[in-house]
């Protein structure tokens, strides 16, 4: 009993040890687990926790953007452009709202929903945080608004939200010129910097929208505010202010834009006016226009559509994208090179039979006057447009020559003017045709470039700027599209300095002097192809009329195809350039008139109206239709210089006493049979129009259509050229 | 020895232990504990998002679950023995009730409804256990036999089994910690620890497939928790977010933006120990680290001194357990193991799991409270 009791006693003392044992090594274990614990918080809240307080503040701070507002655009004359205007979308919070399908199918009656406007709110709203409303229609009309307001109880989570939006004053008068601001698309989110653009929906997509962007937008200013998990904002922390975007003074004249969009009337084409004394754009036209405000609020698929395939091709800026040959306004350039490579002289003489050949070769050389001019000078090869003496000139010159020359002017290259997508154009050379032609020179090719046709590429703009750089005597601005920038806070204005661009090579005043003689010719002696449109000017007029041939005709073809019987896209086109007054110029402007004729008869009025409203602040000059027939006037005229006759003048009752604003009223003959052989110059239908062609093919402009290699080109008819033809 | 028990009556201090030792109230227990209470109040009102409400309702649990410690303290130890089989076998009825008629609740069955109480049987179960293992051990010899190890790991299986599959793999973890700690102290022989960490290991693949799907994304949020932060892993990246943007001194109680902004998930339950991270720091995260130690040493010392096998092993395994609790609930919280459904014990707001522990320390404060000498 007692080894027993001691054998008890001795078992508890074992177990009491044994138990004490376990109880230190757990001990142990649970020290080492909270060293393990006080190590990782260690890691975390000594060693990371710059990273993790940065991922906190990442968490709870929210930017909230404040847009800026966008600049106005006005024109020199502080004419609104295009401003902002209030606008009013209605907006559903997805937060507020029970049973989202239902609302939707409720609402879509009242408020006129298209399926449109609901993919693309479906689309939105994928994007968009459940509290935050989204757009389901932008752009209500007052009476949407309405509409609403009188049913809104019955839409819970719905709402009105005003905003900015953008509209445009002259509309589809200056289209493509301002252009027009629209939804950022994918794309160019991708590339535009997203911090610059925080709460910002729209932005500038073609014109001076597009290219004055960064002025325009201004800064964006943001809220940084504290929101919980749900993005819920609950207090604001800080605001960073933006800027408001610039606003813009152009160097447009909202009011010659007018009138030379008036002064095109229907035809489709093109007008630009430049100052030559600063490179200021006063007008840019590209007709027909498009009205812009629809692209602001999203256009719709139809309409775009709609634009993209009407044949006038409204959408495309023919000022600076349209390129054409220049046809006979290039002349003067031509002359300025024979000038100054004393390759010519104002003496020079050439004899016109009506037909040109190269040396040794049977190939005809057609000037648009098939009868000849007879002996010219360049004075009055250059009045009446004689193609034979500039394809004389041409061949003495030669390609490379020309090419330098007229390069100076600015030919061949984009004129680098503030608004997007300009071209090129391109002057003919001889390097260009071995790159992108693969082949060699051709000699009478060269024929074909002194009288701005063949490979020539040349946009209205171009020849604008060309045309300042003769007036300037070779001096000049780059062409640009903005005046001045105001700051809208403080007012304050900063004007933009004209960039002069580098003077010619070794050039001689007086070989501009010589050209601009000519052609004030062209404008202020009897016989000069616009002679019509210059002669009650009360400025002097420095001009060159062209008549930019697009389809070729074949070498033997000897009928010229009437303006009638061609089909409109193949009829030529009338281009007129020139600048104002001569002595002091203060506009130099080029037409283009797109398959219109002649540019003594088409082109130039359209610039005379122009330059009397920069110069004279109203038009004095009008167009009258032109009659069909003789009257005693042409034949005074035709009389009094060389026995050449325009054939215009020939048409007309030319003087027009009563001076008055009216877009011209143009008429080419109707009746092609009875007008045409007029009793001047004995000009026979036979020879009246023929062309050159050069051995190598020709390339006609990008509207010609395609070409066999043999066909011959029907020369480009200026407008001196009598006339209307035969059926 | 009899120093020991018999505090001398010389200082007023004394005086007070010797007073409220009669209460059976082991003062060093309840300080630390209400320390704790305390503290959690105070995270809890901040996470929260400063509810009087909520804090008020916790307190309350508290003080009934002081109320219940200090009513058990009362009871001695060799009823808590006696009444343990009843207990236990109680709590695997419940269970088995649990299964067949319980409420869904978070997609498992937990909850038992008995009209004028929903409770969660497992809670009884967290108890029962340990008192169970430690009754079926007290008066055999130790360290157990065979036999008696077999016995033990059958009263730890079956009622582990019944909760694992309510699913409740948290709680199964704990019931069968204490369990396992009863037996480990019991002096279960280190070749069955070493043979059953084998045969873990060797099961564990076999388990993997056996987890529920939610169970098995927490493993894997827990292996790489930034792999889909917006889903499963969403709660680990945020509260460690939280702890780590606390950094030493914290962003001050009431500033914790994790918390109040909702960006962490159960701020004011199982993971309000990111809160306390986050808005005192480092420093009242070791604050807390160091109450707690200091209840588990105090646990472990009330077991070291006590009578027998039974009061021994059972104050043993509840203060081990309780440690498990802290540890799991933080490692899981920091990152260091799977979520799994752990509160912080007295710090995290809820009602059950607090009285529970409470009445595990009655328990305790009953062992610490009516020894006798040995040889009376």
């Amino acid at each position: 009993m007692v080894l027993d009791s001691f054998d008890a006693l001795k078992d508890l003392y074992e177990e009491k040890r044994s138990f004490t044992r376990r109880i230190v090594m757990a001990t142990l274990l649970c020290l080492l687990m909270v060293c393990l614990l006080i190590a990782r918080l260690g890691d975390l809240q000594l060693l990371q926790h710059e990273y993790f307080s940065t991922r906190a503040d990442d968490n709870r701070m929210r930017v909230v953007a404040m847009p800026p507002v966008r600049g106005l655009i006005y024109d020199r004359n502080g004419t609104l452009l295009a401003q902002n205007r209030p606008s009013f979308d209605l907006e559903v919070t997805r937060d507020q709202v029970d049973n989202l399908d239902a609302l939707l199918a409720t609402l879509a009656p009242v408020m006129n929903l298209t399926p449109g406007d609901l993919a693309r709110f479906k689309d939105r709203a994928r994007k968009t945080p459940r509290y935050r409303g989204v757009a389901l229609k932008t752009n209500l009309t007052p009476a949407e608004v309405a509409a609403f307001e009188i049913n809104r109880f019955a839409f819970k989570g719905v709402d009105i939200q005003a905003g900015l939006s953008r509209t445009y004053p002259l509309g589809a008068e200056a289209s493509h010129l301002i252009g027009y601001v629209g939804g950022i698309s994918e794309a160019e989110f991708s590339k535009l910097d997203e911090r610059q653009y925080q709460g910002i929906n729209l932005i500038g997509k073609l014109g001076i929208e597009k290219s004055h962007e960064e002025e325009l937008r201004g800064t964006p200013g943001a809220r940084i505010v504290e929101a919980n998990a749900a993005g819920r904002p609950l207090r604001e922390l800080e605001q960073r202010p933006g800027a408001p975007g610039r606003n813009l003074y152009l160097t447009l004249d909202a009011k010659l834009q007018q009138v030379a969009e008036a002064a095109l009337g229907d035809l489709d084409g093109a007008v630009a006016a430049i100052d030559p004394q600063t490179g200021e754009v006063l007008a840019l036209v590209s007709k027909p226009g498009f009205d812009p405000e629809p692209f602001v609020g999203g256009i719709s698929n139809r309409q775009y559509r709609e634009l993209l395939n009407d044949p006038g091709r409204p959408l495309y800026n023919r000022a600076l994208q349209g390129t054409y040959p220049p046809g006979s306004t290039i002349k003067p350039f031509m002359s300025f090179a024979g000038l100054a490579f004393d390759e010519a002289g104002m003496d020079t003489h050439a004899f016109c039979s009506g037909t040109y050949y190269l040396p040794n070769t049977t190939r005809k050389y057609r000037c648009h006057k098939r009868s000849g001019h007879g002996t010219v000078d360049m004075r009055s090869a250059m009045a009446r447009s004689c193609d034979v003496f500039f394809y004389q000139l041409a061949q003495g010159l030669g390609i490379d020559r020309i090419n330098k020359a007229l390069g100076n002017f600015g030919f061949g290259r984009a004129t680098g003017i503030d608004i997007p997508h300009e071209r090129n154009g391109l002057l003919p050379s001889r390097e260009w045709k071995t790159r992108a032609r693969k082949e060699t020179w051709f000699p009478g090719e060269t024929l074909n470039i002194g009288i701005g046709q063949g490979y020539w590429q040349v946009t209205p703009l171009q020849m604008a700027q060309a045309t300042a750089r003769l007036a300037m005597r070779g001096g000049g601005f780059e062409p640009h599209m903005v005046h001045a920038y105001e700051d809208p806070i403080t007012g304050t204005v900063t004007g933009v300095t004209p960039t002069p661009l580098p003077p010619f090579d070794g050039e001689r005043p007086k070989d501009f002097e010589s050209v601009i003689s000519t052609m004030e010719s062209v404008m202020h002696e009897p016989g000069g192809t616009a002679y019509r449109v210059g002669r009650d000017a009360p400025y002097r007029i420095a001009g060159k009329t062209g008549t930019a041939q697009v389809a070729g005709l074949s070498q033997t073809e000897d009928d010229v195809p009437t303006l009638d019987s061609t089909p409109k896209h193949l009829r030529d086109h009338a281009w007129f350039m020139a600048f104002a007054p001569i002595d002091k110029p203060r506009i130099a402007i080029a037409v283009l008139a797109e398959h219109a004729g002649h540019g003594g008869s088409v082109a130039a009025p359209v610039a005379r109206q122009v330059m009397d409203q920069y110069l004279l602040g109203k038009v004095i000059y009008a167009t009258v239709t032109l009659p069909a027939t003789l009257d005693a006037a042409s034949g005074e005229d035709s009389t009094e210089f060389d026995g050449y006759v325009a054939p215009e003048e020939r048409t007309t009752s030319t003087p027009v006493a009563a001076p008055r604003v009216a877009p011209p009223m143009i008429t080419i003959p109707a009746q092609a049979p009875g007008a045409p052989k007029p009793a001047a110059a004995g000009d026979s239908p036979a020879d009246a129009v023929e062309a050159p062609n050069p051995e190598a093919g020709f390339v006609a402009p990008a509207v010609a259509p395609p070409r066999t290699g043999d066909a011959g080109e029907r020369a480009p008819p200026d407008d001196e050229h009598p006339e209307p033809p035969a059926p | 020895m009899s120093s020991a028990l018999t505090p001398t009556p010389h200082t007023p201090s004394a005086t007070w232990s010797e007073r409220l030792l009669k209460l059976h109230i082991d003062v060093w227990l309840v300080g630390l504990l209400a320390a704790v209470g305390c503290m959690g109040l105070a995270v809890l009102y901040s996470a929260s998002g400063g509810s009087a409400n909520e804090v008020f309702a916790q307190f309350q649990r508290l003080v009934l679950g002081f109320v219940v410690m200090i009513t058990l303290a009362q009871v001695p130890p060799d009823y808590y023995r006696a009444g343990a089989p009843w207990f236990y076998g109680a709590a695997c009825v419940l269970l088995v009730l649990v299964l067949v008629l319980g409420d869904h609740a978070k997609g498992a069955q937990r909850w038992l409804d008995l009209g004028v109480l929903r409770f969660q049987p497992s809670e009884m179960m967290k108890l029962a256990m340990p008192m169970m293992v430690a009754a079926w051990l007290h008066g055999r010899p130790l360290p157990p036999g065979w036999r008696d190890v077999l016995m033990t790991l059958a009263l730890i299986g079956l009622p582990s089994s019944l909760v694992v599959v309510q699913p409740d793999l948290g709680t199964c973890l704990l019931i069968m910690a204490a369990g396992g700690f009863a037996l480990y102290l019991g002096g279960l022989s280190w070749r069955w620890i070493v043979g059953a960490a084998a045969a873990i290991a060797a099961a564990a693949p076999l388990l993997w497939y056996r987890l529920h799907d939610y169970q098995r994304n927490r493993v894997l949020t827990f292996l790489d928790p930034e792999s889909d932060p917006l889903g499963t892993g969403y709660h680990i990246t945020q509260s460690k977010i939280a702890i780590g943007s606390g950094g030493a001194f914290g962003k001050g109680l009431l500033n914790g933006t994790q918390a109040k902004l909702d960006f962490l998930p159960e701020a004011h339950t199982d993971f309000i120990f990111a809160v306390l991270a986050e808005e005192l720091g480092m420093i009242g995260v070791l604050a807390l680290l160091c109450l707690y130690v200091a209840i588990v040493g105090r646990g472990l010392f009330i077991a070291m001194r006590g009578h027998d096998s039974f009061q021994r092993l059972l104050a043993g395994a509840l203060s081990l357990t309780f440690f498990i609790y802290v540890f799991i609930n933080m490692g899981m919280v920091m990152g260091l193991m799977p979520v799994v459904g752990v509160p912080l014990p007295l710090f995290s707001y809820g009602g059950t799991s607090a009285v529970t522990l409470l009445a595990g320390f009655g328990m305790l404060m009953s062992i610490h409270t009516h020894r006798k000498l040995l040889t009376s």
